[in-house]
């Protein structure tokens, strides 16, 4: 068995190979679920390359919403989002499974795979993407030892805690090194200690080079972050600011 | 692309092995569709045989008045046999008609004293005269009723048996418009059944799919492993249902034979193996594979 120094240490060097992220733009997007709930009105605002920005704002503020539009999931009403100056939903079908690989998300209610185990579910995005089965096999493990799941590699989801499904839909977003981290309340449901452990990964793949997204409810990682806090309320963004703080 | 097709079989026969009553009860539906349409095939054929040979078995037979010359008789037949419709004329004397009647009723004690009674020899000598086709029996009755040799003839037992000749054929057509129709239904109704049970089998994993787009996987990705699901359960309902379909056959086959001796069912199946074989390959993998693609379809648009 590695140490926990060691597997770091080894992510460490994965992380480096992380590609350079692109720019996102969000422009004048608002989005009315039938028959009229609107749950963003008139978005505008950008995110340059290797930028860590938070989201914050109350439960239904918008912030899924959002997350789902970037991700080509919905459309939005009005609007366009340019992903690399790419509208993200004029992308053909066809198209749209290249264009997600460049994103890891973190969704808010995980959604693992339920039918493959933990190494499976983390595995399945590299065979998506065409990666050699050698790849998998060496990079699977370490992305496990990094959010702490190691002992948990044959588990199916519904054998985890709510934190390790967490963790492992962490793990799956960062392992085929995306440009975009989207990470939806990442530590939503994680004890401090594996909420700080978190936080600094993410930094740290920020720092890398990957554009972070974080949205959060979670005041104290914010307020230590020091970095760009959006905030939503009743999907309009009322304040936008570098170096923010949780003000709600 | 090895490596994609490697995957999606080997997921493909994971989700296969991992739900085996799921797995159990496609190969179930999918046997006895296989199974059905198997046997519609061979049925075709064996009433296609059934009335062939009722169709060769269906004559008419002229008889000649008492006394006439053999040699008239014999005239009679060559002229007849130059007709082009007619496939076989068989000339039976009178020694030979009472030579078979005798044979025939040798151990019915009444009808041997009746025949001793009666004195000499009762019969007439005849013609049986058989056609390529069974619906000319009508104009050649006709024909030699207008004939020449019309003097000659005693009577023509066509108008005897002409009823029971029309109603074995109007049932024979009858049996083979209703096997077409059957056929049909079973048939669709088959493909209902599969589709259905696949498509609850995907319904089952709509979220799962869901999930498989949102973290970048194609379609063919995703439909791959259920695609191989289905042909994984169609050769698997492909073996079965020939095994069994052999077995009912071999097993079969005698008691049919009782009651047509020229009827083999199971020469008939070993005959037509390889076509079997790629009927029942055919239907199983494709009932799979369609219906799997068109019960995913909708699942695939996020």
């Amino acid at each position: 068995m590695q140490s926990k120094n060691e597997a770091k240490e080894e992510i460490y060097f994965f992380a480096l190979k992380l590609n350079c992220s692109k720019m996102i733009k969000f422009e004048n997007i608002t989005k009315i679920y039938p028959p009229n709930t609107v749950a963003l009105e008139d978005i505008s605002f950008e995110v340059k390359e290797k930028e860590f920005v938070s989201i914050v704002g109350r439960s239904g503020a918008g912030k899924t919403t959002l997350f789902k539009l970037l991700l080509a999931e919905e459309k939005p009403t009005k609007g366009r989002i340019f992903f690399d100056k790419e509208d993200v939903h004029k992308i053909r079908s066809g198209r749209l499974p290249t264009f997600r690989h460049k994103i890891g998300a973190v969704f808010q209610d995980y959604k693992l795979l339920p039918s493959k185990t933990t190494y499976g579910n983390i595995a399945y995005v590299l065979e998506v993407i065409g990666t050699p089965e050698k790849e998998i096999a060496r990079n699977v493990p370490i992305v496990l030892e990094l959010v702490g799941l190691s002992t948990k590699v044959n588990n199916l989801p519904a054998e985890l805690s709510g934190g390790e499904k967490q963790r492992a839909a962490i793990a799956r977003a960062l392992i085929h090194r995306p440009e975009v981290i989207l990470a939806d309340e990442p530590t939503g449901n994680l004890d401090p200690y594996h909420t700080l452990d978190i936080v600094r990964l993410l930094l740290k793949i920020n720092e890398l080079g990957t554009t972070v997204i974080l949205a959060t409810h979670n005041k104290e990682i914010i307020n230590s972050l020091g970095k760009r806090v959006i905030t939503l309320e009743k999907g309009r963004v009322i304040r936008d600011e570098e170096k923010g703080r949780f003000i709600l | 692309m090895f490596t994609l097709i490697k995957r999606i079989f080997r997921s493909g026969w994971i989700s296969f092995s991992r739900d085996g009553e799921l797995s159990a009860a496609t190969i179930f539906i999918l046997v006895m569709t296989i199974f059905l349409i198997s046997s519609l095939f061979l049925l075709r054929d064996v009433s296609q045989f059934l009335i062939t040979n009722l169709q060769e078995k269906a004559d008419i037979s002229v008889y000649f008045k008492k006394d006439t010359p053999e040699e008239d008789v014999l005239k009679v037949k060559e002229e007849i046999s130059s007709i082009p419709e007619i496939k076989e004329v068989q000339y039976v004397s009178e020694e030979e008609a009472k030579n078979t009647f005798v044979k025939k009723h040798e151990k019915e004690s009444a009808l041997m004293e009746a025949l001793t009674e009666v004195g000499g020899n009762p019969f007439l000598p005849s013609l049986n005269i058989t056609a390529f086709e069974a619906s000319q029996y009508t104009a050649i009755t006709n024909l030699l009723e207008t004939s020449n040799f019309k003097d000659l003839i005693e009577k023509v037992d066509y108008y005897q048996r002409k009823p029971i000749i029309e109603r074995i054929f109007s049932l024979a057509s009858l049996l083979d418009k209703t096997g077409i129709i059957l056929s049909i239904i079973l048939g669709l109704l088959a493909i209902l059944v599969t589709f259905n049970t696949i498509r609850l089998a995907i319904y089952n994993f709509r979220e799962e799919i869901g999930i498989q787009r949102l973290v970048g996987a194609s379609n063919w990705f995703i439909r791959g492993p259920f695609l191989a699901q289905g042909v994984i359960s169609g050769i698997f309902a492909t073996l079965i249902s020939l095994s069994i379909f052999s077995l009912v056959c071999w097993y079969l086959s005698p008691k049919i034979a009782f009651f047509f001796p020229d009827l083999n069912i199971f020469q008939f199946f070993t005959r037509n193996l390889w076509t079997i074989i790629l009927i029942q390959f055919a239907t199983g993998i494709l009932l799979g594979v369609i219906s799997s693609t068109i019960a995913i379809r909708k699942y695939l648009k996020v």
